[in-house]
């Protein structure tokens, strides 16, 4: 039994090519028991080596694979080649970002508005010796939040992010700046508010939704973006009386 | 004469994951210029994969616990061959040290009076061997994510300076046989520097990528392992591989021993949970080295699961959707991903599966680097430090206890930042290094880019070694399986010697970087075989059909590795805790 794919890449080496292109792969993804597309990239790299990406934990918990399939942002060590229609896969790096070579892309801007939100605990109150008490109700509410991993499909999924990559903190971010605002052991929520609410950083958000519908990890960042938009939206409210 | 072009460090720390991370905070933290050498984003390490949880005797559910109580099982779990005062730093360190992680904000799971919650693990008792502990706190079943994560965030506050994206490839010695730091290339350029550093601190993880079914990730390839054997310093105990009773038959993928500590069991093809039989007392929360055992044994007999009897089964589905959505939301994922099979509804197949690496660079509990001379004294390398599963300090011994990496890897990454901190504020001079220094540590990527075309597919040798480790390395190891295999591994490493690599760009070429790794991978494999064959007794996880016992008479010792001439040596096993009478010697109660 053959099961015969055609692969279509996006390839672009700067030290050969002028400009990217699509190349087109075909292989037998049953005779080399390719079941996730990047099953199928490693196959195809040992046939042309100079074919490039990420990989990592090939389990869909570290982030490196995220790419573009057939239109949609994934991961591709957890996307099954069986759920796509018809014969011909096309792979393209996740849209929007500069292209390092071939689908591997250049982070920079992604990680630097992770960095902006100021992504770590911040408590004021004296260290306790033990841990500090936090009720599982409490711990509930990072659930959805705390699982992110960085793979940076959402973000480069998202119209308001291709247009104000600098300015538009993204999905990501904001997912995390609410991760922090959400812990009950977090004192600086009054900062963390602050720092977004200029017209750019979370307003840009326009609810397109992009980001729930691809995050591998089923995070709904735009949910995260909706609570800290009424926190901020109680605030000046608040401040106005 | 060396043309490469120069940083200049403190500490190079080179890995990113738990142990690398929890190092850099601790100097980063307190002023020191020191550099990260990740050769992938920080958060993609594979500590991000570890799911169970960390141990810590915090006695939070219910019932008193003690360091001691972990330190035996612990020494118990190594059948006897981790050393005892490294042992003992571990476990009395291991509160206080999983309480700043939580105050670093660390997402644990709590108990209903908001405490860490701790779970059940393999082969943790309460009173030395009495009954089942709970002693593993967790993050539902993502703990890795959530430490590495966490330990990342909190080097963004300490403004640590991230090489991301950069390869180590060798380290840098001066004549007087002091490591003064590494070359490493920018990926993404193609550029080599020489990171010239006064502490150079081995942080790179496993290699699990020598087997062929393994948990590890790719990026698992043993690169600090191979560093020092070519810098020609010694690797110990390098023969104990631990095989976990649960990857995903086929896929490989890591089902964590959190669900045996919730209450999940394994059966085989009769349906008998078969566990009770070879560990009455532990049954399936047995030490991982007497499941992956017990496993393989019922597939060997004829008694495995599925068409072909070669799987086991691991049974959560009576727990409830409750618990496994809040405990075990991760499994449920990978089970539906990898296995097809909705855990809360039906049984996961499972196989003994490559997971973790014992042995490594000998080190001391401040994570210096040990060397032996040609009498076998010992000394320590000056500027050289590793933690994590990359060293061997030794806490492991010749079997990991569950959840007790994640615990070594923040204890021993900390203990070097602590070490550190105060003598490299002591002392601020470079030791001196020549550009002959440099250009020896580039010998291997020159050969890469100066290697003819026809010399042979790197690719078809990792496969081939890969098959090797595992038909004549696995679970259960015999003479002459070894002894055929050594001698392919000797071949292979032959032919890798002309290997060629066609694509030479310089742009993000991950074919170097493979080309690169695969040096590393067979120093490992080949290091494993020496050291497999050399011991005749059965220990921990080397098991051996021809010396099924284990022999404290002749081999209650480290065995240690050299490059040059293949040499084999021996280290004694450290049995003088400082604080407590040592735990004797004897066998293992299952």
């Amino acid at each position: 039994m053959s099961e015969l794919t055609t692969f279509e890449i996006y390839r672009y080496n700067p030290d050969v090519d002028s400009k990217p292109y699509m190349q087109t792969y075909t292989l037998d993804t049953k005779k080399h028991n390719c079941i996730m597309v990047l099953d199928a990239l490693m196959e195809l790299k040992k046939q042309d080596t100079s074919l490039t990406f990420r990989k990592s934990c090939r389990e869909g918990v570290c982030g490196s694979d995220g790419m573009n399939m057939n239109g949609k942002n994934g991961l591709a060590c957890i996307t099954h080649l069986s759920s796509f229609k018809g014969s011909t896969i096309t792979l393209r790096p996740l849209p929007g970002m500069p292209v390092v070579r071939d689908l591997v892309i250049d982070m920079t801007q992604f990680y630097k508005q992770y960095d902006r939100v100021k992504p770590y605990l911040i408590n004021d109150q004296p260290t306790p010796t033990t841990e500090r008490l936090q009720s599982p109700e409490e711990r509930a509410k990072l659930d959805g939040l705390y699982e992110c991993i960085l793979c940076a499909c959402c973000s480069t999924s998202c119209p308001s992010f291709w247009w104000n990559p600098e300015k538009f903190v993204g999905p990501q971010g904001l997912l995390h700046a609410y991760r922090f605002i959400a812990d009950s052991r977090d004192t600086a929520t009054e900062e963390r508010l602050a720092d977004l609410s200029d017209p750019f950083s979370l307003f840009r958000c326009r609810g397109i939704m992009n980001c729930v519908s691809v995050c591998p990890k089923g995070l709904n960042p735009t949910q995260a973006i909706g609570k800290i938009r009424s926190l901020l939206l109680k605030e000046s409210v608040g401040a106005s009386k | 004469m060396t043309s490469l072009p120069v940083k200049e460090y403190d500490a190079v720390i080179v890995g990113g994951g738990g142990a690398g991370l929890r190092a850099s905070l601790q100097m980063a933290a307190s002023g020191l210029n020191v550099a990260v050498v990740s050769k992938v984003f920080p958060t993609r390490s594979h500590t991000v994969a570890a799911q169970g949880g960390i141990n810590a005797a915090l006695g939070n559910m219910g019932s008193v616990d003690d360091w001691r109580w972990h330190m035996y099982d612990t020494v118990m779990g190594s059948d006897c061959l981790g050393d005892q005062e490294a042992i003992e730093y571990m476990c009395k360190q291991a509160p206080a040290t999983i309480y700043e992680l939580e105050h670093m904000g660390l997402p644990f799971s709590r108990t209903e009076e908001g405490k860490i919650y701790q779970r059940a693990f393999g082969g943790q008792t309460t009173n030395f061997g009495e009954k089942l502990a709970h002693r593993t706190c967790c993050a539902s079943d993502r703990t890795g994510h959530a430490m590495l994560h966490t330990l990342y965030q909190q080097n963004i506050a300490a403004k640590t300076n991230f090489l991301n994206e950069w390869f180590a490839i060798d380290l840098v010695k001066n004549e007087k046989n002091q490591v003064v730091g590494i070359t490493a290339m920018e990926i993404e350029t193609g550029e080599v520097y020489f990171l010239k550093s006064r502490a150079t601190v081995l942080a790179t993880g496993g290699a699990g990528r020598i087997y062929k079914s393994t948990t590890n990730a790719h990026i698992n390839t043993g690169d600090g392992i191979g560093m020092v054997l070519r810098a020609g310093f010694p690797v110990q105990d390098m023969e104990f591989w631990q095989f976990h009773p649960t990857g995903i038959a086929g896929a490989g993928v890591l089902i964590t021993e959190g669900c045996r500590g919730e209450g999940g069991y394994l059966v085989n093809g009769l349906g008998e949970r078969f566990m009770e039989r070879y560990a009455p007392h532990l049954k399936d929360l047995a030490c991982r080295d007497v499941v992956a055992r017990s496993s393989i044994m019922e597939i060997r007999e004829g008694r495995g699961c599925g068409p072909n009897k070669d799987y086991v089964l691991l049974h959560v589905d009576h727990l409830g959707e409750k618990i496994i959505s809040e405990r075990l939301p991760g499994i449920r994922e990978s089970a539906k991903t990898f296995a097809g099979v909705d855990p809360v509804k039906e049984p996961i197949p499972v196989i003994p599966t490559c997971h973790y690496m014992m042995g490594g660079i000998p080190t001391n509990h401040h994570g210096q680097a040990i060397t032996l001379d040609a009498n076998g004294n010992e000394s320590l390398v000056d500027g050289l430090y590793a933690a994590g599963e990359c060293a061997c300090v030794s806490v492991h011994g010749a079997n990991r206890l569950g959840a007790n990496s994640l615990l070594d890897i923040v204890v021993f990454g900390r203990s070097i930042g602590l070490y550190l901190e105060k003598m490299l504020k002591e002392n601020s001079e470079h030791a001196d290094v020549t550009d002959a220094n440099v250009d020896a540590a580039m010998a291997r990527y020159q050969r890469w880019e100066n290697n003819p075309e026809d010399g042979g597919d790197p690719e078809i040798i990792r496969a081939e070694m890969c098959e090797i480790m595992q038909q004549d390395f696995g679970v259960f190891r015999t003479a002459e399986h070894m002894a055929t295999g050594l001698k392919k591994l000797s071949d292979l490493r032959d032919r890798l010697k002309k290997a060629s690599l066609h694509d030479k760009s310089k742009t993000f070429n991950t074919a170097r970087l493979e080309a690169l790794e695969l040096d590393n991978l067979i120093e490992v494999a080949y290091a494993t075989a020496k050291l497999a064959d050399y011991r005749t007794e059965s220990r921990g996880a080397h098991s051996r059909f021809d010396f099924p016992e284990r022999d404290d008479k002749n081999w209650l010792k480290h065995s240690v590795y050299m490059s040059e001439g293949e040499k084999i040596s021996f280290r004694e096993v450290n049995m003088t805790p400082k604080h407590i009478d040592p735990i004797p010697v004897k066998e293992r109660d299952h």
